[in-house]
């Protein structure tokens, strides 16, 4: 034999215990066709056999934004300084959307993918990130839904105009799906012990809605419960995402900052359960 | 540790420990009454399932599916995995295709691994065969630009050119299998990990399958781990095999030695079988009591050699008088069935109808006349013309072993013997003329 191979040449060693820094973020690119490959499935499979396909992606957004309008605009009268009220719900369902859907999809990555996961071994974040993946491309279809809707509304001559910070929306976009990522995986490392958690996500997502300045500007809420809303990390991603499009409120740097700082430390959480339950989930699940 | 540099596969003091009693399914209420219960110094109410997770064997509330398994698999070898339900097999290619990890010990692997615990992983039935190749393929580990150069041959191989561009829920599940195993087939790991796969899709493709996975490991040297309960396939494929008996390692070695090992300490039932009247099988008219392999000594026995003679005896009870004949089926190891003998032209009841009572019918198998190997036997009771009373596989299985006898066919030849059914010792005429 020429080429002779030492004892130490093992590519792959699998053990009991792994350290929880050990996270292979290498491998994980490895996969990035995959990672694509599941956007495009779920995707591709969501509007094959509907007979509207795509246009679903704008049906929701449109007709919650409508309702929200009817509600809290024309009957409950809460203020939405100045701007069209169409507008402001729509700019805060968009985000909203994305950032619930995120969460809502990847809380349940562990247990509706048992199947792919007991027959074969690829890095399981890959899952989760392509669920926050195809999910932009939902937001990107209801984003531009809304600048239909801004040009339109701007030529009817309201006043409103895009600020010079709209450079900070890809990291607004960023920090939703770091969110929704990050929590989704802690809740889907704990459903696989604890299947009440399951019940528990799209209810608590609605309540947290509630908490965010969505179907009121934040201006309107003072005292105890503003401290409240302050410290819920999607407020500032949905006040600066208002401010930049329709001039409402203003960006806080310091808050902003603030809830990235929240962000990422839930991130890094999730990842790190995340990596824990998968060596072992098959066993429990 | 050996200094074999060929080794692609170590397996070092493995174990895999589950826990009994009910694991999922738990709730935040029960795991907060069991750490309630603890701090307040009660007994918990859910002891069954305490979240142990250390490694604890002594612990009775849980099972060693995997207990202290070593072994090596070297570069080209075709390693098939044998053990009854249970035994652990499906967790060590669990283990070694990482869908889950060890309780203790290591595995070290070399080279690129894919493992097949089932065909199709992954399909999506919206989409069509071309985007579920890609998706599959890339599921096993390969990239978007290896799957293409290999498209067209995995479409080839699948034989189903027409239909790639329909959605899969459309196939026919043997379309749909093909497609499947020949995303695997073309997948060129270093190692390639095979479970039971084959025991879907029609006989021709599984010999489509059986020869390329052959092809794979010959020519490329690529190893593959097989587990199967086909053991013909087993014997045709394997290099080599693995016994697993209650998670451990009984022995390894050739395949044809280990299968027969298998086929006579983990599934068979040795030389005898007898039923009480109860369970006896058969019907109101005839009732099978018992099969016995019986050698020169009238003892009952499992092991014989290729030399020496073998009686089968079937006991049986006759409760409504009728023509009744005996039937017994010779399979091999590898379940092929190889030959019937039936006492229906036997001269004492030949057309003659059998009276009440008990009655054996023994057939004498002469020496020199079956193979060495493993020998499984199908007996059933019939009545002409053509009912069957009772029929009973795996009666018994036997194992004939070559002792080497230069009285035997065998003669004092030393090489190895073909691999076929009997090994009669014949009459022969012999001429000669000088010119």
């Amino acid at each position: 034999m020429l080429t002779e191979t030492k004892d130490t040449e093992w590519t792959t060693i699998l053990k009991a215990k792994r350290h929880w820094w050990n996270i292979d973020f290498k491998e994980i690119w490895a996969y990035k066709d995959l990672i694509m490959l599941f956007v495009r499935r779920d995707f591709v499979a969501y509007y094959k056999q509907t007979i509207l396909g795509p246009l679903w992606f704008l049906i929701q957004p449109l007709f919650t934004t409508v309702v929200f309008t009817v509600i809290f605009g024309k009957i409950a009268n809460i203020p939405t300084n100045g701007i069209p009220p169409m507008l402001f719900y729509m700019a805060g369902v968009v985000c909203w959307n994305y950032f619930a859907e995120c969460l809502n999809k990847t809380s349940n990555t562990f247990v509706s993918n048992a199947g792919i996961f007991g027959k074969v071994y690829f890095p399981r974040l890959v899952t989760p990130i392509s669920v926050v993946i195809s999910n932009l491309l939902t937001f990107l279809i209801q984003f531009a839904l809304f600048m239909c809707f801004w040009f339109y509304f701007m030529s009817k001559g309201s006043d409103i105009h895009i600020s010079p910070f709209v450079w900070f929306l890809p990291f607004l976009i960023l920090q939703m799906a770091c969110l929704g990522l990050g929590i989704g995986i802690i809740v889907s490392s704990m459903t696989t012990r604890y299947r009440d958690l399951t019940f528990a996500v799209g209810f608590g997502v609605q309540l947290w809605m509630y908490a965010t300045p969505i179907v009121y500007p934040l201006s309107e809420v003072h005292g105890k419960l503003k401290i409240l809303v302050m410290m819920n990390p999607m407020t500032p991603v949905i006040e600066t995402f208002k401010s930049i499009f329709l001039g409402a409120g203003s960006i806080n740097m310091n808050m902003l900052l603030y809830s990235w700082i929240e962000v990422i430390v839930i991130l890094l959480i999730g990842i790190i359960m995340f990596s824990k339950v998968e060596k072992n989930f098959m066993d429990t699940v | 540790m050996s200094s074999d540099t060929n080794i692609v596969i170590r397996v070092e003091h493995l174990y895999k420990q589950y826990r009994l009693g009910v694991i999922s399914h738990r709730t935040l209420y029960r795991e907060l009454q069991t750490k309630w219960s603890r701090i307040k110094g009660r007994e918990d109410p859910n002891s069954l399932i305490t979240a142990d997770d250390e490694f604890d064997p002594s612990n009775n509330s849980t099972f060693l599916a995997l207990n202290d398994v070593s072994f090596d698999v070297r570069k080209g070898d075709v390693l098939g995995i044998l053990g009854k339900n249970g035994a652990g097999k499906s967790t060590l290619l669990k283990v070694l295709s990482r869908v889950t990890t060890p309780s203790k010990g290591e595995v070290k692997i070399k080279g690129k691994i894919v493992s097949l615990l089932e065909v199709g992983t992954g399909f999506h039935p919206e989409l069509t065969g071309r985007e579920n190749v890609f998706l599959n393929g890339a599921i096993m580990g390969m990239n978007k630009r290896e799957i293409a150069t290999k498209f067209d041959e995995i479409v080839a191989f699948a034989e189903i050119e027409k239909f790639i561009d329909t959605p899969v829920k459309r196939y026919s599940s043997g379309m749909y299998v093909r497609l499947a195993f020949s995303v695997a087939a073309h997948l060129e790991p270093d190692i390639l990990i095979v479970d039971e796969v084959l025991a879907v899709g029609d006989a021709e493709f599984q010999k489509k399958c059986l020869g390329k996975m052959q092809s794979v490991s010959e020519q490329d040297g690529r190893t593959v781990l097989f587990v199967s309960h086909n053991m013909d396939a087993v014997q045709r494929l394997c290099s080599s095999a693995l016994l697993l008996r209650k998670g451990k390692v009984v022995t390894q070695g050739d395949t044809k030695s280990i299968i027969a090992e298998y086929l006579k300490s983990d599934t068979g039932f040795f030389g005898e079988k007898i039923w009480t009247r109860e369970e006896a099988k058969g019907n109101k008219l005839v009732k099978l009591l018992a099969v016995r392999a019986k050698n020169e000594n009238e003892m009952v026995a499992a092991e014989f050699k290729v030399t020496e003679p073998i009686d089968i005896e079937v006991e049986y009870e006759v409760q409504e008088e009728a023509n009744y004949d005996v039937h017994i089926y010779f399979t091999n190891q590898t379940g092929a069935h190889l030959f019937l003998v039936s006492d229906v032209q036997a001269e004492k009841w030949r057309s003659t109808v059998r009276p009440k009572g008990i009655h054996k019918s023994i057939c004498h198998i002469p020496a020199n006349f079956l193979n060495d190997g493993a020998f499984n036997l199908l007996v059933a009771i019939c009545s002409s013309p053509y009912s069957t009373h009772a029929v009973v596989e795996n009666a018994i299985y036997l194992s004939i072993k070559d002792d080497f006898d230069k009285l035997g066919a065998r003669g004092s030849m030393t090489q190895k013997w073909p691999d076929v059914a009997v090994r009669p010792l014949l009459n022969w005429d012999f001429e000669y003329n000088k010119d």
